[in-house]
């Protein structure tokens, strides 16, 4: 049987967009490792131009193993109005600090909030598929939109299906919202596919570091102002502690009323303890 | 004949070690061994806290260790990493300052104990995994120190160590202040404990707290938070007053019904009557 393009489109067996490589496709003729398989032929008809080495020699597919320009940990709360989302703007690019204005916090729709940690490229590819889901409820015009548990389940799915096929979305995401129910819904999902859902979720760091104070301070009625307090506490408390994050923010914000994300803000720290001063007067040789 | 093993430390296979990784076999992880320790320095003093879970793997070998060892009389240590490592490596230390202290008739400083658990450590290269918070007041003022396995120092104002540290140091970088008063000290080294505890699986059980304050004034308070006492004591057996059930209803049965029991009179050892 000859090669044949597989659709970019929309297909109801696949779900909305590319869920991943050939494997996928049911269609026989495809989804072994054949030499065929080392030709990429563009979807738009035109001549081959590419190849994959590995393939020409017969080796199976072997796909990202790492990340490479990484967000770092999002922190989540559910309060008396809705959930917040907290995360920094920054990529990092190993240990560089490359990109200062990255959005980590995306709304889906007016009652669904999701950010991301790890790998920014696949976040943006799930940012893609999210955005088609978003884009049929728009188009079907029948007042219903994707509620946050729905997103968290489909987004579990997706995770779960890419490990199965040893190619993960290397990605750790929280996804935030108000439910038709008109309560708070928070929950996070995994790299792996693993997926809960808890009054406060942190990724990556966070987990250390956000979530004892979360676990001191959260309650489920808290205020805004209440609320945002114990995001600014955490988020400086990972500012100080993890290496790869910057002294800027951003906030998002769902509640019964819409989505709100703030502005870029920076938190105040104090690096000016005594001990900081000459931390070795009494101490030759230490540092 | 069975030989007994060597005493020290054995590359024997590190050839061989380094051959496999080149070749791609990963070599076993370390256990990161489970303890939340800190230390903070306030106006007067330091205080040191510790959890008290010894764990072997994943089973907890020791509810209630002790983890804030006596260095000297105005300094004391925290210990995390191999239980053996900290014990032995702040004993030795200790005795080393014992005899410094007959000889120099003076108080023990605390870099004194710092200077020598580091080039212990140093010596060793990293294998006698002992990871330190030191603390104490001497001369100079109050002093609190970590000191890593390989043998690298930080002088610190606040300072957490163990699979714990991080829970822990969250509590500390959101609630430190210079100058802070005794009993601030305290409950915040407490809740930054208590924190390591109830977030990290590796640390739990009670919490230790050790004060020194200048003039070798030390308070070595003991579980002074138990938090794992039991949250329910059962009763064996279990007693109910007369009057205190309610009697809903009563029914009775035959428990053993004798019609069905046909009684055979005769001698013992006679044939069994099976004549129908």
């Amino acid at each position: 049987m000859a090669w044949q393009p597989r659709d970019t489109s929309h297909s109801s067996a696949l779900g909305p967009g590319n869920t991943g490589p050939s494997l996928a496709d049911p269609r026989p003729g495809n989804g072994n490792h054949s030499v065929r398989n080392a030709v990429l032929h563009p979807t738009c008809g035109a001549q081959a131009f590419a190849v994959i080495p590995a393939a020409a020699n017969g080796q199976p597919h072997k796909h990202t193993q790492d990340p490479y320009v990484t967000g770092t940990s999002v922190l989540g709360i559910t309060y008396k109005d809705g959930v917040m989302l907290a995360s920094d703007t920054l990529g990092s690019y190993g240990s560089t600090k490359r990109y200062k204005s990255i959005d980590r916090l995306v709304r889906v729709n007016d009652r669904v909030v999701v950010g991301a940690g790890g790998e920014l490229s696949d976040f943006a590819y799930i940012i893609k598929l999210l955005d088609e889901l978003a884009t049929d409820d728009f188009v079907a015009d029948d007042g219903v939109q994707l509620a946050p548990s729905e997103v968290h389940s489909y987004l579990q799915r997706v995770l779960y299906n890419r490990r199965n096929k040893f190619d993960p979305l290397w990605n750790s995401l929280v996804v935030g919202g108000v439910g038709p129910d008109g309560r708070p819904f928070l929950g996070t999902v995994g790299m792996i596919g693993t997926a809960f859902t808890d009054a406060h979720v942190a990724t990556g760091f966070g987990n250390h570091l956000a979530r004892p104070l979360f676990r001191e301070r959260h309650r489920p009625d808290m205020s805004e102002e209440e609320a945002t307090k114990l995001l600014h506490d955490a988020l400086r408390v990972c500012y100080y502690r993890d290496k790869q994050s910057i002294n800027k923010f951003r906030i998002i914000t769902s509640t019964a009323a819409g989505v709100k994300l703030t502005e870029p803000f920076a938190l105040e720290t104090n690096w000016g303890y005594k001990a900081f001063v000459d931390p070795t007067a009494n101490a030759t040789g230490a540092w | 004949m069975v030989k007994a093993p060597e005493a020290g430390f054995q590359f024997d296979l590190a050839k061989r070690n380094a051959y496999l990784e080149a070749k791609g076999v990963k070599p076993p992880a370390p256990w990161k061994t489970g303890t939340t320790i800190a230390g903070i320095i306030f106006k007067d003093g330091v205080v040191l806290g510790a959890d008290t879970r010894s764990t072997a793997g994943t089973t907890v070998a020791d509810k209630n260790c002790e983890k804030i060892h006596y260095i000297a009389p105005n300094v004391y240590c925290c210990g995390a990493g191999t239980a053996a490592d900290t014990e032995n490596v702040t004993g030795m230390i200790s005795s080393q300052l014992d005899l410094h202290r007959y000889a120099l008739q003076r108080q023990t400083r605390v870099v004194t104990a710092m200077t020598l658990l580091k080039s212990h450590l140093f010596k060793y290269q990293g294998h006698v995994s002992a990871a330190l918070v030191l603390g104490g007041v001497d001369v100079r003022g109050p002093h609190l120190f970590t000191v890593y396995p390989h043998g690298s120092t930080d002088a610190l104002p606040y300072a957490t160590m163990g699979s714990g540290s991080l829970n822990a140091m969250a509590v500390f970088e959101d609630e430190y202040r210079d100058d802070m008063s005794r009993e601030d000290a305290i409950k915040l080294v407490a809740k930054a404990i208590r924190s390591g505890i109830f977030n990290d699986l590796g640390s739990g059980s009670n919490v230790d707290i050790c004060v020194i304050e200048a003039n070798d004034k030390v308070e070595y308070m003991r579980n002074m938070e138990y938090l794992q006492g039991r949250t329910y004591d059962r009763q064996q057996p279990i007693v109910f007053k007369p009057d205190s059930l309610k009697v809903t209803g009563e029914k009775e049965h035959a428990v053993v019904n004798l019609d069905a029991v046909h009684i055979i009179e005769g001698e013992p050892g006679d044939a069994m009557d099976v004549s129908t």
